[in-house]
């Protein structure tokens, strides 16, 4: 082999290993993520974006309790380097902690010390354009770690070095195609959902071989012609209607189902995408082997508001009239509490009840779940309409959390918001904004009277009653974790607090000020008997941009500092 | 991964810089056919150059040059690309060549600012330092633009300095002067246009 040849090949090896991976050492001994553990997670890992199949944001330890709390304190941090909105929770399997960062970054960590194991970073292209610039985490199965980009990859990587073991081009981020879910693994596939609403795509979600990336299965949010529901959508409208899907799939492996939240249609007044325009803002239910949809339930029909459904229901089973229903669960961006039912067949719809104060819709279908609207609170074209809650919603991405011990469903709620919009149809062009409103004439109220805005909520899933409210005096973009110990932690305000509640009372029992305010989804695991709990704090994105509107409405500017820290904490001895 | 239009491979053996980029070609698995179009397209991909004009970037009239009657004094900001003034070539290759282009009043605008004006026309990065976005709200009162991805907000008056949000780097600027009639490029971009990456 000539020098020159050598030069070739060792620059290739090169590039196959990944420029990338930085400060790589081996972690030594990997406890490889099979499907019966995805299944029946260990109680001191937390191996998935929800920390198991149902969604329920759930830890099942308990040496952490309303008595002690108050001794939890940090045991080690970790600073990541990088700014924006650090949403991915700490997800650890056998004292390996992995977490995601914006720019595209996965760290290894050992979860006991915090000691760096290995870093990845994927260069992205300099012309990327990021809405959201944020990542939601990685998904484990057997020694491989699996993160979906935001310019539009989905790559693998060896769990013990951080090499690339396999990355596939899933699409063209200069269409406006990108991903921020942590995927989805389940029977030896890789299910990643796109974003890119915003920017006029349509949303798919696509299934890749766990072993080798290779494409399975990809089925549009957005019936194409000659499928049932293509005819919810007019002319062309359906090409670049949106329907975005940026949350993990939740997964029953009795029904082999897994089931999406899907965002709104674009751009964002109706009259511009007439029709139901299935299947926006609606769950719907993904076979995991084919990929087929097996059932769906539409929130709302013909999205205005930009209400996204992304969120995915939990999966709770609850009694009804005498009789338990496997249900699904869904604090909606439109301000109303979903409960259907999971069947082999389809969804179905059980009951609805706003949670925060919402003025759009006028009735509830009692059997369907459809509603009704009051057409002045629905934006279009050429008029300045006002909604509440408004753009985002009741609830936004941050997902809610179900304690089966106390049987109550938390919600991470935003009370008393509203926005105005003008509806004005521009072009669409691939990769732009495509929204169809007059920009600078958004704007954000909070209705009159109003004393707060963020809420932790309580609800029994026995009565489908609210049993308890915290109030903040500001936003909360709090996602929740909620333990065996019977406590409930979230971040999510302002004020860069992380924050422990009484699960049955609701009583403030701790709170710690971190370098940044809080939307990461916050986790719990143990190792060597020790119980830890685990967040990152690093504000941004939509936090950040609803702050912005405050300040503008409100006359303030408020500062929270930027720069993403994994905390983790314990009981003091 | 570009996604230049195919050409036909080198036929001399390559320099060392080629080399490098053959080899990283292989690794991120691009066809070896594909390498030549990238070299095809270097004109459409090149930043703006002295003496390029500007084009409308998008909208009905996308391409169309840009004259000084399309600035008048006052009114919102164009998107352009810029244009080979010899070959012809819109350096549309790159979303990072969208230009700003803007007529304010020359008697606000900044020591800096006036050394690249022209007759108050102005001509900043279309891309915002903060996470790559390129649509843009004029705020004809405060002559500033605002990013509304971010909120994000940029002086132009004052070189597009960052008045509010998150962006921590101004638009990099533009020289603009006057050649044939028509505003045209006097000098390459102040700073790297596109998005911060936040560190890391």
């Amino acid at each position: 082999m000539s020098l020159r040849t050598l030069a070739i090949v060792g620059a290739a090896v090169l590039a196959l290993l990944g420029p990338a991976m930085l400060a790589a050492q081996s972690v030594g001994s990997y406890n490889a993520v099979t499907e019966q553990r995805l299944l029946n997670p260990e109680p001191q890992n937390w191996l998935m974006y929800r920390g198991n199949y149902s969604g329920w944001g759930y830890s099942p330890l308990d040496r952490i309790t309303p008595g002690n709390v108050k001794k939890l304190a940090p045991v080690w941090s970790f600073s990541t380097g990088v700014t924006e909105g650090h949403q991915a929770p700490p997800i650890v399997n056998d004292g390996v902690m992995f977490i995601t960062t914006p720019q595209q970054q996965v760290i290894a960590l050992k979860a006991k010390s915090g000691d760096l194991i290995w870093r990845y970073k994927k260069e992205l292209p300099e012309d990327l354009l990021q809405l959201h610039p944020t990542n939601r985490g990685v998904a484990l199965w057997e020694d491989r770690v699996y993160v979906a980009t935001v310019d539009a990859h989905l790559i693998a990587l060896d769990a013990k070095t951080g090499a690339v073991v396999w990355d596939t081009t899933v699409d063209n981020y200069k269409n406006g195609y990108y991903f921020t879910l942590a995927p989805l693994v389940a029977k030896g596939k890789v299910m990643v959902g796109t974003s890119g609403g915003e920017l006029g795509i349509r949303g798919y979600v696509a299934a890749f071989d766990a072993r080798d990336g290779k494409p399975v299965w990809k089925t549009h949010t957005i019936p194409g012609p000659g499928e049932p529901g293509h005819e919810s959508w007019q002319g062309e409208a359906w090409k670049t209607g949106g329907v975005s899907v940026w949350l993990t799939a939740h997964y029953d492996p009795q029904l082999n189902l897994t089931f999406w939240g899907t965002g709104n249609a674009a751009p964002w007044p109706g009259d511009m995408h007439p029709g139901d325009n299935l299947y926006s803002s609606s769950v719907i239910a993904l076979d995991a082997d084919t990929g087929r949809i097996r059932g769906h339930h539409q929130y709302h029909w013909n999205d205005s508001w930009d209400w996204d459904e992304v969120s995915t229901p939990l999966l709770i089973d609850f009694k009804k009239d005498g009789r338990l229903v496997k249900g699904l669960v869904h604090p909606g961006r439109n301000g109303y509490l979903w409960r259907l039912e999971r069947r082999a067949d389809g969804i179905r719809f059980v009951d609805a009840k706003p949670f925060v104060t919402q003025e759009v819709f006028t009735k509830i279908d009692p059997v369907s779940g459809r509603p009704s609207y009051d057409p002045e609170r629905k934006p279009r074209s050429g008029a300045a309409v006002t909604f509440c809650p408004g753009l985002w919603g009741g609830k936004d991405w941050t997902p809610a959390g179900y304690n089966p011990k106390t049987n109550y469903l938390y919600i991470p709620a935003n009370e008393n918001l509203c926005s105005t919009l003008v509806g004005q149809a521009g072009p669409y062009e691939p990769g732009k904004l495509f929204l169809g409103i007059d920009r600078p004439k958004t704007t954000m109220s909070w209705r009159q009277g109003a004393s707060h805005i963020g809420e932790l909520q309580a609800w029994d899933m026995a009565t489908g009653q609210r049993v308890w409210t915290h109030k903040f005096p500001y936003q909360n973009w709090g996602p929740i974790l909620t333990t065996g110990g019977g406590l409930v932690f979230l971040g999510g305000t302002n004020d860069r607090n992380f924050r422990a509640f009484d699960a049955k009372t609701g009583t403030p029992l701790w709170e710690y000020k971190t370098n940044s305010g809080i939307t990461g989804v916050p986790s719990s695991f143990a190792v060597d008997g020790v119980q830890y709990v685990a967040v990152q704090s690093g504000w941004g994105v939509d936090a950040q941009r609803m702050q912005a509107r405050l300040d503008t409405f409100l006359g303030t500017k408020t500062d929270v500092p930027q720069g993403g820290v994994v905390w983790v904490f314990a009981l003091r001895d | 991964m570009r996604d230049s239009p195919g050409g036909p491979a080198p036929v001399a053996w390559p320099g060392r810089r080629t080399v490098l980029t053959l080899a990283l070609g292989v690794g991120v698995g691009l066809p070896l056919a594909r390498l030549g179009g990238a070299q095809d397209s270097s004109a459409r991909g090149a930043r703006p150059q002295p003496n390029d004009r500007f084009v409308l970037a998008a909208g009905e009239r996308k391409g169309r040059l840009i004259t000084l009657a399309d600035l008048p004094s006052g009114g919102a900001p164009l998107t352009a690309y810029p244009k080979d003034a010899t070959s012809g070539v819109v350096r549309d290759d790159s979303r990072l060549n969208q230009i700003l282009l803007v007529r304010l009043d020359p008697r606000a605008l900044d020591r800096d600012t006036s050394a690249r004006a022209v007759d108050g026309i102005v001509a900043y990065s279309a891309v915002c330092t903060h996470t790559g976005c390129d649509a843009w709200d004029w705020q004809p009162a405060s002559s500033t633009v605002k990013c509304p991805c971010h909120f994000s907000e940029f002086d132009l008056k004052a070189s597009a300095r960052v008045l509010n949000g998150p962006a921590s780097r101004r638009l990099p600027a533009l020289p603009v002067k006057v050649a044939d009639g028509l505003p045209v490029v006097a000098g390459a971009f102040i700073g790297r246009p596109g998005f911060e990456s936040g560190g890391g």
